[in-house]
């Protein structure tokens, strides 16, 4: 069999069931694995060792018993640390929420332990989730196990990690602008954001609210279906969260490409595009075309304009998420004679400079005077992206491109120069603009041995096909994983 | 140069929903501080707000009450500003498009009606409380601040009204009639003494007979309506004041002080605030349908002016009816018509005597025994002369004591008109023979010793006498 | 041309006590990524509706039913500072 850190979700979940393994041994597993790597990676913020050995016994109690709550139950899980878990301290990468324990669960996370999934730990991540490299977090950057000097993306850099390197067999992470399909690229697994309604927020900390999903991420597009299936549905507590018919993400997986038209759009797969990559990418075109897809060229012509879109309503929408954050209720407060000066005091030293540079500039686009020329008009482009979108998919079933221009790059090489880290997020950008899903799949390795992803989109709520066509590129492909003896070398 | 005052007030009311505006923590007033808190409206990271829909339905009732036009489209916003009773350092309000707008209410003062509009009616959640400890209690002296957010989040409908208002009574009459509107409608507690109803008031001079607006300086901390009516008296007379002696109004916001009767100037900020506006991402738009409109519209109860009308239609004084609606005396009024009483008679002793009782007991209409149906076996008591009206007042504080019918009373206390008239007869004349001079300055057309001789009538029969009919055989018994 | 900004009163906004070192430096980061991000004023939008939510949704409420609140020692055991049952904090400058 190999290591047991080396299952997938379902293998792993078959041998749970066959009785070769148990909840408890496949966590140790993962543990012992974590005890191995983690100095070096720094996947992990947290590792609730105690909470999670309880989940695997209660698991394998209820495998005992004859109870199967299904294909999640006893399965580890990484968690990335800007989603609350109820007595398990949380921070958000940021040295502002550093000792705080929520006394919540999100909803997310709920639904994973109902289905009897086993919490590992949090994940690192860039600080409230801002960045591409993870590389922004207070508590230190995470390493890509594909090569430790390089980054594993941002800014679920942690939960990417983990999965790659077995410290878990899935994991949780969050996509604002591309921070779970990037990572996903960077790091050779599968990493998908659905479309935006269908996973609640409740519990997520909130970035920029218009655009956070929480999705998975895991080794296979068939464990990120599972995963998906686990935590996707109206949450009440939501109000944003989609009340209409959840759709059967499975019902298409196995039905190929023949016949779906795929469209390459342009704007994203030509200029700005590592060489490599593109090779990469028009290869695995050239096996959709193999496969019977009718593949053809689209133009998105707004999408040029989705990084500046982006870089106006997000932090805008952060800029007030973040202004809770001000030591009166919890948190890490800095003393001040007034209470204003203890606030601005209780910021300063909680948040690091690329929070700061958001919140700042999210706080200006806003203000009187600005906010027309700025966020207005960022929303009313955003609007003309999601036209573009919907045109477009009159045409093709599902748009495609590069996930990420690059491959991962050195820890350091974009750190001095905020807009080259923003540039990472070109391709991923468009449908959180759009609030429609997409996913990445590995399709190989550069020159370097640094895995390369290939993004699929699709409609809002368009998840079947999306994981049909992202299965067969997937098959197509036949992406060696990681293997977990090989990580930390 | 006389000037004219130029008033707008700002209402903010509390909803009295079960639980609060975004969560389902109680919004019941009261509680030990921080019991009512959950992670929305603490703004613990990660929450996220869900409209209560009873709010919803409430604040279209206030618009459509107030005459207003109700949006089709709503949103919510976000506005922004930093203060530590603030969980989320923003408070989920309604900026441009608030879901009640153009609205009216008419308001009478000593006879004159005058129609002020409401601008807008819009929704939004309510801050938490600071406590400023230390010092003499006001924030600029305070040591320390402790915080207490269990009113953090409780639905918050806030009422503007057009600057229609022209004088310190008729700002309190607006209010007055505001806060029985909202009575009315059962959605709101209206308590000034607990906060769920409090309002500021904008006020600025103008030269009498000119269009354009003076400055306006923003007037705060009104705790009732006698205050709101003082406090706009002080500063119609300040601000005339500046302006005689050639000064300019500063546009400031300034603090009513009641012990001292004056109002006294904030410290001024620095910049006015930037809330920097934007919709709310974490809530969808309110769409209300046509159908949602008018069931709310047809299940509106009778409104206070609707009320006033009727009551006055049946025979009641304006300023009576009024009062008599505006002190929920109403329906005992209504069921002792019912019951055959005379209106203009019930509801002269119910603004009367009986407001007088409720007020003197500290009590409430229904904590009394008194019922329509005895209202109205006084009245007719008084009508078939078993009762003369002056006997009538104590009677009816026996049947507020709870001493029985007003029949019983009257017997208890022993004071069942006189009916006989053969008995009255004697004491008068009796009367007559001892006072002879009396009598005779009588006989004389003296009117004053009258008087003295119906005091003396009034004496020898317990007050039973009926006072007219005495009257009348004193000056034909002579 | 990067865009020229009032640091410190956009700083004083967001509550972010910042030195005058950091001013400066934010100031001209700033500067660079908003020039960037005013792109989006080339294209035109007259008549284009700002976006309100992906899926169109409206309506969403819940019932007015009570739900448990949080203990108060949970609540409390968070707090930076707290007294009697109450958070603390300095005293205010403004109103």
């Amino acid at each position: 069999m190999g290591s047991l850190t080396d299952l997938t979700i379902r293998a792993a979940a078959e041998a749970l069931r066959a009785g070769q393994i148990s909840a408890i041994g496949l966590l140790e597993a993962v543990l012992g694995q974590a005890s191995r790597t983690e100095a070096e990676l720094h996947g992990y913020l947290t590792i609730d060792r105690e909470g999670a050995r309880t989940a695997a016994e209660a698991a394998d109690a209820a495998f005992y018993r004859g109870d199967d709550r299904g294909l999640l139950q006893g399965i580890p899980l990484a968690v990335k640390d800007n989603m609350v878990t109820d007595g398990v301290e949380t921070t958000a990468g940021s040295q502002v929420l550093s000792g705080y324990f929520p006394p919540y669960d999100a909803t997310a996370v709920a639904r994973l332990r109902t289905a009897g999934a086993v919490v590992v730990g949090k994940a690192n991540l860039d600080e409230f989730a801002m960045g591409s490299s993870t590389e922004n977090s207070s508590y230190g950057p995470t390493r890509n196990p594909w090569n430790t000097d390089r980054v594993p993306g941002g800014s679920s850099g942690g939960s990417a990690t983990a999965v790659a390197a077995g410290s878990a067999l899935g994991a949780l992470g969050s996509d604002t602008g591309g921070s779970i399909r990037q990572p996903a690229s960077l790091c050779g697994v599968v990493g998908m954001k659905p479309t935006y309604g269908l996973v609640s927020r409740y519990g997520l900390i909130a970035f920029a609210s218009s655009l956070d999903q929480i999705g998975p991420i895991a080794r296979t597009v068939d464990d990120a279906v599972t995963i998906l299936e686990t935590i996707a549905g109206h949450d009440p507590l939501d109000a944003t969260s989609y009340r209409g018919p959840v759709p059967a993400f499975r019902s298409d997986i196995e039905h190929g490409v023949e016949g779906v038209r795929v469209g390459v759009v342009r704007e994203l797969s030509g200029e700005g595009i590592d060489a490599e990559v593109l090779a990469a990418f028009e290869r695995t075109l050239d096996t959709l075309r193999g496969a019977g897809a009718d593949v053809v060229e689209v133009s998105l012509p707004s999408t040029s304009y989705a990084l500046s879109c982006y870089y106006l309503i997000a932090p805008a929408e952060c800029s007030a998420n973040l202004a809770r954050f001000d030591g009166v209720r919890y948190g890490n407060r800095v003393d001040g004679g007034t209470v204003e000066e203890m606030m601005g005091r209780t910021r300063r030293a909680g948040f690091g400079p690329e929070v700061t540079r958001r919140v700042l500039l999210g706080t200006y686009a806003l203000s009187a005077g600005y906010y027309d020329a700025f966020y207005g008009q960022a929303q009313r482009v955003r609007t003309l992206v999601g036209r573009d979108f919907a045109s477009a998919y009159e045409r093709v079933d599902v748009l495609v491109s590069p996930t990420s221009p690059t491959t991962a790059f050195e820890l350091g090489a974009r750190t001095q120069d905020p807009l080259s880290m923003y540039m990472s997020d070109i391709c991923t950008i468009p449908s959180n603009l759009s609030g429609e899903p997409s996913i990445s799949v590995p399709v190989g390795l550069d020159g370097e041995g640094l895995p390369i992803g290939f993004q699929v989109m699709a409609p809002a709520l368009g998840e079947p096909i999306l994981f049909r066509v992202a299965a067969e590129i997937e098959r197509m492909a036949g992406f060696e994983p990681l293997p977990s003896e090989k990580v930390g070398s | 140069m006389s000037h004219e005052a130029v008033i707008g007030i700002e209402t903010h009311v509390e909803l009295k929903t079960h639980s609060k505006m975004f969560c389902g923590c109680s919004a019941e007033f009261g509680a030990e501080p921080n019991t009512h808190t959950c992670p929305v409206c603490l703004g613990l990271p990660g929450s996220l707000p869900v409209p209560n829909e009873q709010a919803i339905d409430w604040i279209i009732a206030i618009g459509l009450a107030l005459n207003s036009t109700i949006e089709h489209r709503s949103v919510f916003h976000r506005k922004n500003y930093f203060y530590a009773d603030m969980p989320k350092n923003y408070q989920i309000s309604q900026f441009d498009i608030p879901i009640c707008s153009n609205g009216h209410l008419v308001v009478d003062v000593d006879g004159q009606q005058a129609r002020i509009g409401v601008t807008r009616v819009h929704m939004e959640e309510d801050t938490g409380k600071s406590t400023h400890m230390g010092g003499d209690g006001r924030i600029q002296s305070a040591d320390y601040t402790l915080l207490d957010f269990n009113r953090a989040g409780v639905p918050l409908v806030e009422i503007v009204s057009e600057p229609d208002l022209r004088s310190p009574a008729q700002a309190r009459a607006y209010v007055q009639e505001l806060r029985d509107i909202v009575a009315t409608l059962d959605v709101s507690d209206v308590k000034l003494e607990e906060g769920s109803m409090r309002f500021d008031a904008n006020i600025s001079l103008r030269p009498e007979g000119t269009d354009t607006l003076g400055v306006k300086v923003e007037v705060k901390n009104m705790n009732s309506f006698r205050s709101l009516e003082r406090a706009l008296s002080f500063e119609i007379e300040r601000q005339q004041l500046v302006l005689d002696q050639g000064g300019q109004v500063l546009q400031e916001t300034r603090h009513w002080d009641e012990a001292a009767g004056v109002t006294h100037s904030m410290r001024s900020k620095e910049e006015s605030s930037d809330y920097r506006y934007f919709t709310e991402p974490d809530l969808v738009p309110i769409e209300i349908s046509d159908e949602w409109r008018e069931r709310i519209q047809t299940g509106l109860p009778e409104l206070p002016s609707q009320r006033r009308s009727r009551y006055v239609a049946m025979g009641v004084d304006p300023v009576t009816a009024a009062t008599i609606v505006g002190g929920g005396l109403g329906e005992i009024l209504e069921a002792a018509v019912g019951d055959g009483g005379p209106a203009r008679t019930v509801s002269n002793w119910l603004v009367g005597e009986v407001t007088a009782y409720l007020r003197r007991e500290g009590s409430s209409i229904e904590a009394t025994p008194l019922t329509g149906e005895a209202l109205a076996e006084l009245a007719a008591l008084v009508e078939s002369g078993d009762l003369s009206s002056s006997a009538a007042k104590p009677v009816l504080e026996g049947v507020l004591n709870g001493e029985g019918t007003p029949k019983e009373v009257a017997v208890v206390r022993d004071l069942l008109a006189m009916k006989d008239t053969g008995a009255l007869e004697t004491i008068v004349d009796e009367i007559l023979a001892y006072h002879p001079e009396e009598a005779a300055r009588l006989r004389e057309g003296d009117m004053k010793v009258l008087g003295y001789l119906m005091g003396l009538v009034m004496r020898a029969t317990g007050g039973k006498a009926d006072p007219k009919l005495a009257n009348e055989m004193l000056r034909t018994r002579l | 041309m990067p865009i020229d900004i009032d640091i410190a009163y956009v700083a004083r906004l967001a509550r972010i006590d910042l030195s005058g070192e950091e001013l400066a430096r934010f100031g001209s980061q700033l500067g660079v990524i908003l020039e960037h991000a005013a792109r989006v004023q080339d294209l035109p939008t007259e008549n284009v509706p700002p976006t309100a939510h992906p899926l169109s949704m409206t309506n969403s409420f819940r019932p007015d039913e009570v739900r448990p609140s949080l203990d108060r020692s949970v609540v409390l055991e968070q707090a930076p500072s707290s007294e009697d049952g109450y958070f603390r904090v300095p005293p205010a400058l403004e109103t």
